[in-house]
């Protein structure tokens, strides 16, 4: 069984949505600090690539197409040491404090 | 300056190597054995199967397009014109003659 991501060709009756998607402000800062950390050669994007490969079946399903960069980001930064979990759940717990 | 002939030429008739990797590769399932052609040789590019993991990817490897019968791929579930075809990118070592 290859991973949840080698999805090409498995049987699937769901309607592909054609719809024209609107990005969120989040969606878009989350393309830019991608772009920024290939340009500063933090990550590339074969490391994107297997960040996003890397989120649990579960997950991966649920996630959205740029909640999965997002997640892969966080592996990458924690991995390189640059960031650590616990400086991000801080963060993100002040943030959530302040917008509720 | 590469030094490196690529072993493949465009209307080679290839086959995808079946090769089970749990770490990062770009070749998907879907095409994992099946028999092709080369349309176009791309040229030389850094490896993502490397480069997924912090390293350059380098040494470059031979990346071509290949083309396949969408019959192949699919069988009988493929209902759609028989000239349809799939082209992909797939690098060098993926690939065997024949």
């Amino acid at each position: 069984m290859s991973g949840v991501h080698d999805m090409g060709g498995r049987p699937n009756d769901d309607p592909i949505d054609q719809a024209e998607q609107t990005l969120m402000d989040w969606e878009r800062r989350i393309h830019a600090l991608v772009g920024v950390l290939r340009e500063k050669r933090i990550m590339n994007t074969d490391e994107l690539r297997r960040g996003i490969e890397a989120v649990p079946a579960r997950e991966y399903e649920s996630l959205s197409y740029y909640e999965r960069w997002s997640a892969s980001v966080e592996l990458l930064l924690i991995e390189k040491g640059l960031l650590s979990p616990e400086e991000i759940d801080e963060r993100a717990m002040a943030l959530e404090e302040r917008w509720g | 300056m590469n030094s490196i002939e690529p072993r493949f030429r465009p209307g080679d008739r290839v086959t995808v190597r079946e090769a089970r990797l749990d770490t990062h590769h770009r070749t998907p399932s879907y095409v994992k054995g099946k028999r092709g052609r080369v349309d176009v040789l791309c040229g030389m590019f850094p490896n993502p199967e490397s480069g997924a993991y912090s390293m350059t990817g380098l040494p470059r490897r031979t990346l071509y397009r290949v083309e396949f019968d969408q019959t192949e791929l699919w069988g009988d579930r493929y209902t759609g014109p028989r000239i349809d075809r799939l082209i992909i990118d797939i690098f060098e070592h993926w690939l065997e003659p024949g």
